[in-house]
């Protein structure tokens, strides 16, 4: 099968300064490929500092990589830095939702302005659009006048969904988005992640350091250390027969 | 679809309503806002209602008590001054020239200050490093005694003040506007938001202009005060509204040496301009406090 997301020997290298006038590279993230097909899920995992979230960053498009390309669906998108202009197929949620929406303006409004900037549908098609996607994540079409703060946990961490998934993208990258939940409301979410990737076959990035979440959600899962890629395979694979001393001793609990 | 009916509670409004409610509740602050509301439409009908016109003399009865006193007369509310004008009429002329004057100021120094101060804050590298260095050599200098400076340089008259007075809060508006800015750009909803394909304008205006400007409302209220005490101080020294001007200030230097003989010619202006920056800051407190309030709720 053709996978959606194809990510071929990503470098991403910070320059940091090392003394009065020399500066050192800092590799974030070091020769990292992988392939992700359709309706799956990927777990990134690796300690902190390890490039998870930069990894992140670069395929949600809020960082450029240095070198390596990004393809979706066989499309180039991102080339040694350069990117296509392609905000609408791989969305990014935040580690903390409430952070991550306009405290000042009602949801429905902030839901509006993304279709504005990436469709062109007009004003009742947007509205109708607004209301299906909130009740798509377990809201009601009335939460569109709510403001953030009027949320509680779990419900923010919908909109945060509705606000990702509204533009119906290809593949979704969850950094640590559900570390910060409770674990009721964190059931809830991930029930709701599975039920929607099984109806609309959405594909997952999923960033964390929860072992019990990646067994649960994952098909394959990459262990990143130092910017580098030290295991890549299947979930219960890897889980089952870890290939190197340092993935055998963080998954082993 | 749901079958029940959702209520809003009053409490769940939009962060605007929140600040008034927090702002209602602060009982002093609210007196400041009405005061302040009256001082603005008294400076706006002043030259209207005004009984007698600011230089009309009355012979016949200079240094004229108030009225309440035995020898004043109901014709001059508070009296009149060494030249036999009415005191009511200038002070209420002197509403518009102080305090009015003083909201121009103010409002002009937030249009320069917001643009420059968002400028500064998109700027990067050495442009706004240098910037920065050159409003903090500004910072150390008092507003006043830039503004006697800059009026030293210009001239005196109530309009170089004015320019005068601008010049000399810019630096501080600028720096609060850029730090204002600058800290709502790190934030994650900015990011969120140019992911969504949103251009730096519209970042800035749809995102993060709506977020800030209550405290561009508390920053003018402090300029605001700072303004009215400035553009007072010039005019008692001479160096911004000259005498025939209705400029509380410039009332209280004019009168002062009848302090011993006729001492409401000074008491008066200079009780009002205390109302005034008494009323300015209770309502810059009063804001202050509402959206600390609602930033810890």
């Amino acid at each position: 099968m053709e996978p959606v997301l194809k990510v071929q020997a990503l470098h991403k290298h910070f320059n940091v300064r090392a003394g009065l006038f020399r500066t050192k590279q800092f590799n974030a993230v070091s020769d990292v490929s992988f392939c992700l097909g359709k309706g799956e899920t990927l777990a990134v995992i690796g300690e902190t500092g390890s490039g998870k979230s930069t990894l992140g960053k670069i395929l949600a498009g809020a960082d450029n990589s240095s070198s390596g390309q990004i393809l979706l669906n066989g499309q180039i998108i991102e080339d040694d830095g350069g990117r296509v202009e392609n905000t609408k197929d791989i969305r990014l949620i935040f580690q903390d939702p409430m952070k991550s929406l306009n405290p000042s303006t009602p949801i429905g409004s902030i839901l509006n302005e993304i279709l504005i900037l990436n469709t062109e549908l007009d004003s009742q098609a947007r509205r109708e659009k607004i209301n299906q996607t909130l009740l798509n994540v377990g809201l009601l079409a009335e939460h569109r006048n709510y403001y953030a703060h009027m949320f509680s946990g779990g419900q923010i961490q919908r909109v945060a969904l509705a606000r990702a998934i509204i533009l119906d993208p290809k593949v979704l990258v969850l950094d640590e988005a559900l570390s910060s939940l409770d674990p009721s409301v964190r059931a809830q979410t991930v029930n709701l992640l599975l039920r929607l990737q099984r109806e609309t076959g959405l594909s997952y990035i999923l960033i964390t350091n929860h072992l019990s979440l990646v067994k649960h959600m994952s098909d394959s899962l990459l262990l990143l250390h130092k910017g580098e890629v030290v295991e890549y395979g299947e979930t219960h694979e890897v889980f089952n027969s870890p290939q190197t001393k340092l993935a055998e001793r963080m998954l082993a609990c | 679809m749901a079958k029940f009916k959702l209520f809003t509670e009053d409490s769940n409004k939009s962060p605007l309503r929140h600040l008034w409610r927090n702002f209602k509740s602060n009982h002093l602050a609210l007196l400041g806002l009405w005061i302040f509301l009256f001082l603005t439409v008294l400076a706006i009908l002043a030259p209207l209602i005004a009984p007698y016109g600011i230089n009309e003399q009355h012979n016949n009865s200079l240094i004229l008590p108030p009225s309440w006193d035995d020898q004043g007369s109901v014709n001059f509310l508070l009296g009149t001054d060494g030249l036999g004008r009415d005191l009511l009429s200038r002070l209420m002329n002197g509403a518009t020239t102080t305090f009015g004057l003083a909201i121009v100021t103010a409002l002009l120094t937030t249009l320069f200050g917001v643009i420059l101060g968002i400028m500064a804050a998109l700027s990067k590298g050495w442009r706004s490093s240098v910037l920065n260095h050159l409003l903090d050599v500004t910072l150390a200098i008092p507003s006043l005694l830039l503004a006697i400076i800059i009026v030293a340089i210009l001239g005196p008259g109530l309009m170089n003040t004015v320019w005068a007075i601008i010049l000399s809060l810019l630096p501080q508006y600028i720096h609060s506007i850029r730090n204002i800015v600058s800290q709502e750009m790190s934030k994650d909803y900015v990011i969120a938001h140019r992911l969504d394909g949103a251009s730096k304008w519209r970042i800035l205006g749809k995102g993060i202009l709506p977020n800030i400007y209550e405290q561009i409302v508390l920053i003018f209220t402090m300029s605001l005060s700072t303004a009215i005490l400035d553009i007072a101080a010039l005019g008692f020294l001479q160096l911004g509204a000259q005498p025939p001007t209705a400029e509380w200030g410039a009332i209280l230097a004019e009168n002062l040496s009848l302090i011993y003989l006729a001492p409401w010619t000074v008491a008066l202006p200079g009780f009002l301009l205390f109302i005034t920056i008494l009323s300015t800051n209770l309502v810059g407190d009063g804001l202050r406090q509402a959206l600390q309030k609602r930033k810890a709720s």
